[in-house]
């Protein structure tokens, strides 16, 4: 089979999966369903690694034309190249450790077919946006993430006591997305103004050695284009709804709000990095908002009692991380720091759901502890997820944040110290949680107790295999330190082909440089655990109820006030504004207009009503008196006016 | 000349038996007096040379509708004038319409413009049985055999319709 | 050539004539009437003129056709005495009266 034929059909499996399930699934038993939608998903993951072990160079497979316009067009087309594919077998990869994952979890909910649907859909929308050739294809599949995320956040919202929660969880993503999706459009039309193509490698083209390209388009486009990644990926000021989303069930927090989608933010960047490229202004931008938001989430991740909640403003740190990466032009970085971040934040979202499902759906970690024993393989998976979050020394997170500190450096001394904070911060919150959900003695009462058991091994399998990623996945980009040949094999096949990317001169640095940093690091990681695990394992330094919190505390348990600052500067004034008009404008002009004007024809009925009147004879003889006059309008017609 | 007095005398009768069948009080005079209107139309057929229309319009209009008409009428036994007396109103604005309704339209249709020229190749002998056979079985045999799935349709309605059910209590 | 002569024994405005005399009786019939059989008779007449029309026509041009029509309006005419009729037996059974005013509740 050709690279085409091969790459068509690793799109369609998933859609195939998510028709079958939405269509039949009702009446398939769980495990059919299950078991359909989880093999699509490997068997798209070994077409994905088919065409990665065949692919040679960037190709086009071109599906239709979707419109046709003088010298334009919108073209359902595909892209393979480096970034592409390695996208694909990431979001294919980890999907299908997550399918098999939730064939345990979500054994016993009652949308059991609905949830593979979405999942199905949600993989085929993914694969659209890392696959299109070009920013409608994107869009397209960055609609379709949007929605099934939606979905799949408010999925129980039938659920009596949180329904509710969960569904303006699920609005409040939907709609913070729809803010920067309107970024999106609106920089997708004004490429579309300035170069009137929306094909990655004709823009790549156009904007080569002297483009002639206006810096302040340059500079609008690619902060629309910013703003649609803030939105995404959950950066300043648009990252609230992340955190919110962990309404939605745990395997859904580990693949879509942790290892996939909202790394589309990121590929957004990276595969318009030749637009990036020419705007500095943008990237400086970049830089700041993921330093901000890398040192507010981690932050707030501090004091968070929620096992998930602590995991997803660790999801927004890193992603932070990942746009400082981006911010310096370190563009296979941020795409390095995603592959490991997929591997070992998909680790601990499964493995905190591995305890959520244990604990009976508790996930307040207050009312955990001890459970190292009850959760033999949770505990050492998750300990391996904490330890490569953390950056401990040679797991796969060591590398890849070490890699984006290291340019920070070459960069900016300043810039180094204040990702170093960063990085500390996520050491700490990392081992406090683990610490406290594992060690100590158990919180939960007597009833919660009985119930604890390791999980099925249909869950602790992917675990495992995830566990195996992370540790080893640093080998795909080890730095040039000790190695001759081999290292950096992931930025140089990135690079190599990827359009924009292979003109940039990849960065590496001084060896005693590297040295020092990974000595920095490794020493402050281990310090961490060191502290964390006399102060929460040994201690036992419980997590304070919340009325007894002060200071920085306080303000770190309660998200700095950020919701609240949102609702009292955007939603109370268009609230006001809303019911201002509301109580004039709809209902004293709007609504009695339209009623009295339905009340006129109402009585103009009443009128007519009256002919309606139930005797067949009188209807004929208005039959009778209309043949008359129609009759008698032709005869005198032809007869008089002669024509 | 005697054909063209024997149609006048047809046409006049069938006209006067029509309005018999409007006026009587008792419907079992109506139906009879529509039988003679379809005897006299019958008369009217053969005199243009349509017999066998003429000989299916008795056999089946006289013969057996009406035989239905009239079988209804005894089973229900409602040959009693019972019918309400028409407000003079009615009567007098429906027979004012009527009246204006035919002049209209025997003046609209008097001087209408009719193909003179359509009889000369015409066949004299349109509406003889065999001729009608040809057409019926060749040219209509869809719509006619498609007639009878009409009737089974109608028969099955009538079946249903009529078939005593448990009585309708409002 | 005169038409008369030859086809029809009458002229054609004769029939034309006649057919909408008669057929505007049918009319007047259901107007006045409200008897729910003597208003199916009065249909039959109704008919009955356009049949007695398209005959004429059909002598007249010396053509077949219309006088196969009027067969099939005779075929359809006998199915709709025959659901007509059945129609009133049901309503005179509910209602012990042919009154064509009992209808007017269809209205509703």
């Amino acid at each position: 089979m050709t690279i085409d034929s091969i790459v068509l059909i690793l799109i369609a499996l998933p859609l195939i999966g998510a028709l079958v399930n939405g269509t039949i699934g009702k009446k398939l038993p769980n495990i059919v369903v299950g078991t359909i939608a989880t093999s699509v998903m490997l068997a798209s993951f070994i077409c994905a690694v088919l065409v990665f072990s065949q692919f040679q160079k960037t190709q086009l497979i071109h599906l239709f034309s979707l419109l046709k316009l003088d010298g334009f067009q919108l073209n359902a087309r595909f892209q393979i190249d480096a970034l592409s594919i390695w996208m694909t077998m990431i979001v294919t990869g980890i999907g299908t450790l997550i399918h098999l994952f939730s064939m345990g979890y979500m054994s016993h909910d009652k949308g059991y077919y609905k949830f593979f649907t979405y999942l199905n859909l949600f993989i085929f929308a993914m694969l659209l946006l890392v696959l299109g050739s070009n920013y409608f294809v994107l869009f397209f599949g960055w609609e379709g993430v949007g929605i099934c995320s939606y979905l799949l956040i408010g999925f129980h919202f039938s659920d009596l006591e949180k329904g509710i929660s969960n569904s303006i969880a699920a609005r409040k993503a939907f709609i913070m997305n729809r803010i920067g999706d309107a970024g999106l459009l609106f920089g997708l039309f004004l490429i579309l103004a300035q170069f009137g193509t929306l094909e990655y490698l004709d823009l790549a083209r156009l904007t080569g050695p002297g483009h002639g390209v206006a810096q302040t388009m340059l500079i609008g486009i690619t902060l629309c284009l910013f703003l649609a990644a803030t939105g995404k990926s959950a950066q300043i000021p648009l990252f609230t709804w992340l955190p919110d989303a962990m309404a939605g069930p745990t395997p859904v927090s580990a693949l879509i709000h942790a290892a996939t989608m909202v790394t589309a933010g990121i590929y957004l960047v990276v595969r318009s990095n030749f637009l990036f490229e020419l705007a500095p202004f943008t990237k400086d931008i970049i830089l700041y908002i993921g330093l901000a938001t890398s040192l507010v989430a981690a932050f707030i991740a501090l004091r968070q009692n929620d096992i998930k909640k602590v995991l997803a403003y660790s999801t927004v740190s890193q992603l932070g991380l990942m746009f400082v990466a981006l911010g310096m032009g370190a563009y296979t970085v941020a795409i390095f720091h995603v592959t490991t971040h997929a591997f070992f934040k998909a680790l601990l979202f499964l493995g905190s759901g591995s305890v959520i499902h244990a604990m009976s759906d508790e996930q307040d970690i207050r009312k955990m502890g001890g459970l190292a024993k009850k959760l033999p393989i949770t505990h050492a998976t998750f300990l391996i997820g904490t330890l490569a979050i953390s950056g401990f020394p040679l797991l796969s997170g060591f590398y890849s944040k070490d890699e984006i500190l290291g340019h920070a450096l070459a960069a900016n001394p300043l810039l180094y110290g204040i990702l170093m904070v960063s990085v500390a911060m996520t050491s700490i919150y990392m081992f406090r949680m683990y610490f406290l959900v594992f060690f100590g003695s158990f919180r939960g009462g007597e009833k919660a107790a009985s119930h604890l058991h390791e999980s099925p091994l249909i869950m602790t399998l992917p675990l495992m295999i995830l566990a195996i990623l992370s540790v080893f996945g640093g080998i795909l980009n080890l730095p040039g330190l000790f190695l001759h040949s081999g290292a950096h094999w992931l930025n140089d096949f990135l690079s190599a082909n990827t359009a924009g990317l292979n003109l940039l001169l990849a960065e590496h640095l001084a060896a005693s440089t590297t040295l020092i940093l990974m000595f920095v690091a490794s020493a402050m990681t281990l310090l961490i655990l060191i502290w964390a695990y006399i102060n929460y394992a040994k201690k036992q330094k419980l997590a304070l109820a919340d009325e007894e919190l002060h200071g920085w505390q306080l303000w770190s348990n309660k998200k700095l006030y950020i919701d609240e600052l949102y609702a009292l500067v955007f939603v109370k004034p268009i609230e006001f504004i809303g019911t201002l008009f509301y109580s004039n404008f709809d209902i004293k002009v709007l609504a009695k207009g339209v009623y009295s004007f339905a009340q006129l024809f109402s009585k103009l009925g009443g009128v007519t009503r009256k002919w309606q009147n139930g005797v067949l004879s009188s209807y004929l003889f208005w039959m009778l008196i209309g043949l008359i006059s129609l009759i008698s309008y032709y005869f005198i017609k032809l007869q008089v006016w002669n024509f | 000349m005697t054909a063209e007095l024997i149609n006048w005398i047809l046409g006049g009768l069938s006209i006067g038996s029509a309005l018999m069948v409007v006026f009587s009080k008792h419907p079992i005079r109506s139906v009879l007096y529509l039988i003679v209107t379809f005897f006299l139309v019958s008369g009217l057929y053969i005199m243009m040379n349509a017999q066998f229309l003429a000989i299916v319009n008795i056999i089946v209009y006289a013969g057996a509708i009406m035989v239905l008409f009239l079988f209804v009428l005894m089973l229900l036994n409602l040959n009693k004038a019972t019918e309400p007396k028409t407000p003079l109103l009615v009567m007098l604005s429906s027979v004012g319409a009527a009246g204006i309704f035919v002049l209209v339209l025997i003046a609209a249709l008097k001087d209408s413009f009719i193909q003179k020229s359509g009889q000369v190749a015409g066949n004299l002998n349109a509406g003889m049985v065999e001729n009608l056979g040809e057409l019926l079985f060749k040219k209509y045999i869809v719509p006619f055999e498609i007639s009878s799935i009409l009737f089974i349709a109608s028969m099955v309605g009538a079946v249903l319709l009529a078939k005593r059910e448990k009585p309708i209590i409002d | 050539m005169n038409p008369t002569t030859t086809n029809l024994s009458a002229s054609i405005e004769f029939y034309i004539l006649l057919s909408c005399v008669l057929f505007t009786i049918g009319a007047l019939g259901v107007l006045v009437r409200r008897n729910m059989i003597v208003l199916l008779m009065c249909i039959e007449l109704m008919l009955n003129a356009v049949n007695l029309l398209l005959v004429a026509f059909s002598t007249y041009y010396g053509q077949g056709d219309a006088q196969i029509f009027v067969f099939f309006i005779i075929v359809v005419a006998a199915a709709e005495a025959t659901v007509g009729l059945s129609i009133l037996i049901m309503a005179y059974r509910n209602n012990k009266s042919t009154d064509v005013g009992l209808f007017k509740t269809l209205k509703d």
